[in-house]
């Protein structure tokens, strides 16, 4: 099992490392072409802002590899919006892999949706072994519109989708590495896929 | 629906906790990794570590401790203590720290808050908040209570917020070490005034004090210590009676 994780400078990439250390795995960070096109499973994660984080991704080549990669790949927070059509943050270009928009939670509600919140019309193989309404750990101010493509949603001001998948590209707004048992379940999913 | 948070804080000196922890089944009660592991399985929802000696000399032991957490927690956690500088959050945020927490450095230079924000995302930059209610009027102290600034709480607050902070651990020095209940008439205020979730802390002594804070104090989280440290208060009891109460909580 080859598994590696897209650098492009994201911040925290040590905890993702670690979540998978624990279950066993070692996760290689890498920006080498080469090296992602070749590993078994690739990770892209992302905490900072959509615009310069795009334009990271635009430097290095990553954002014409990305879509073009085969095996499954999936997006944590920052990670899973950029593989959007288009996120508020910065007004920014996504990948588009998931047909869906990102938009700004309003000041109705505070900002960022900071802690835990549950996950509902779980609809994926990534989800095996997790109950409806199982908690995940969020820290967000952009969200995921709800769209047919979502595979679990949450509720923060409104119904979101919380997480995404479209052929061999899975997206999740939360952080399975700081989510407890819960969340290492489904990065071992993920791996098992 | 987002739930209240609880939130064990650990207070560190050259890589151990201090003030002592009673935990039942800890043979090492001064490792902080063995610690914050029994709290997360216990069903803590995020970890406060406050390196409480924060020396140039002592950095090093606390990256490692990061290092070491990060490696065997599975829930997040907020490092703060001594930490004035760019390049100091840089370095343990890629230790594996979720958050830092700022505080006297904040008020000395307030654009440390901007230059976090921008750098990190304002998601990792926690502004803690240390204050007195002398007469009528909430004033911020530094130094862990010991210098009085000029600044009002809730003044510095909006300001904190305005420059980008994430999040806000208020500590009422009225309140803290007295087991005697949270702020809650401040915290409620805060919380009105801010659009960004507010810690509760100082003045934890029984459950009836969370049911408080969170109803009364409207606070997002509440912190505690000794409460914890000492197995007066269980974390999956505590959230038994918040439930009881329609406060939601993680269980």
């Amino acid at each position: 099992m080859k598994l590696t994780i897209v650098n492009y400078g994201a911040g925290n990439i040590k905890s993702i490392q670690f979540a998978f250390q624990r279950l066993g795995y070692e996760a290689i960070l890498t920006d080498d072409t080469e090296e992602i096109i070749n590993s078994d499973k690739v990770i892209f994660p992302g905490v900072g802002e959509a615009s310069s984080a795009m334009l990271k991704l635009k430097q290095t080549g990553l954002d014409k590899l990305i879509p073009q990669l085969t095996q499954p790949v999936l997006g944590i927070c920052l990670g899973m919006q950029l593989m959007c059509n288009h996120t508020e943050e910065g007004n920014t270009q996504g990948l588009g892999i998931f047909d869906v928009n990102v938009k700004r939670f309003s000041n109705k509600v505070k900002v960022p949706h900071m802690g835990w919140n549950t996950i509902t019309n779980l609809k994926s193989d990534l989800f095996k072994g997790i109950k409806e309404n199982e908690y995940m750990y969020l820290v967000h101010s952009y969200y995921a519109e709800q769209c047919s493509e979502a595979i679990a949603s949450s509720n923060y001001e409104l119904e979101y989708t919380s997480a995404i998948e479209n052929r061999n590209f899975f997206g999740v707004q939360f952080h399975p590495e700081k989510s407890s048992k819960a969340g290492e379940q489904i990065l071992k999913n993920f791996i098992e896929l | 629906m987002l739930t209240k948070r609880i939130i064990p804080c650990l207070d560190i000196k050259n890589g151990r906790t201090v003030k002592g922890v009673n935990f039942v089944d800890l043979r090492d009660a001064g490792d902080p990794v063995t610690l914050a592991k029994q709290y997360a399985e216990l069903g803590a929802d995020e970890l406060v570590f406050l390196d409480i000696s924060a020396t140039l000399e002592n950095r090093k032991t606390m990256h490692d401790m990061v290092l070491h957490v990060a490696e065997q927690v599975n829930i997040p956690f907020t490092v703060g203590g001594g930490i004035s500088s760019v390049e100091d959050v840089d370095v343990l945020l890629k230790c594996g720290a979720d958050k830092i927490s700022i505080n006297s450095s904040a008020v000395k230079r307030p654009e440390l808050i901007n230059e976090l924000s921008d750098k990190f995302g304002s998601q990792c930059v926690v502004v803690a908040i240390d204050a007195k209610k002398i007469e009528s009027e909430w004033m911020v102290y530094l130094a862990g209570g010991t210098i009085l600034t000029e600044l009002n709480l809730f003044d510095w607050a909006k300001e904190v917020e305005e420059r980008g902070a994430g999040e806000i651990l208020f500590t009422s020095m009225n309140h803290d070490g007295t087991k005697a209940g949270f702020a809650n008439e401040a915290l409620a205020k805060l919380t009105q005034l801010v659009n960004i979730p507010i810690i509760a802390s100082g003045g934890a002594g029984t459950m009836q004090h969370f049911v408080d804070t969170f109803k009364d104090g409207k606070a997002d989280a509440a912190l505690a210590a000794s409460v914890f440290h000492f197995g007066e208060i269980s974390i999956l009891e505590l959230k038994e009676e918040l439930k009881k109460n329609s406060i939601t909580v993680r269980l």
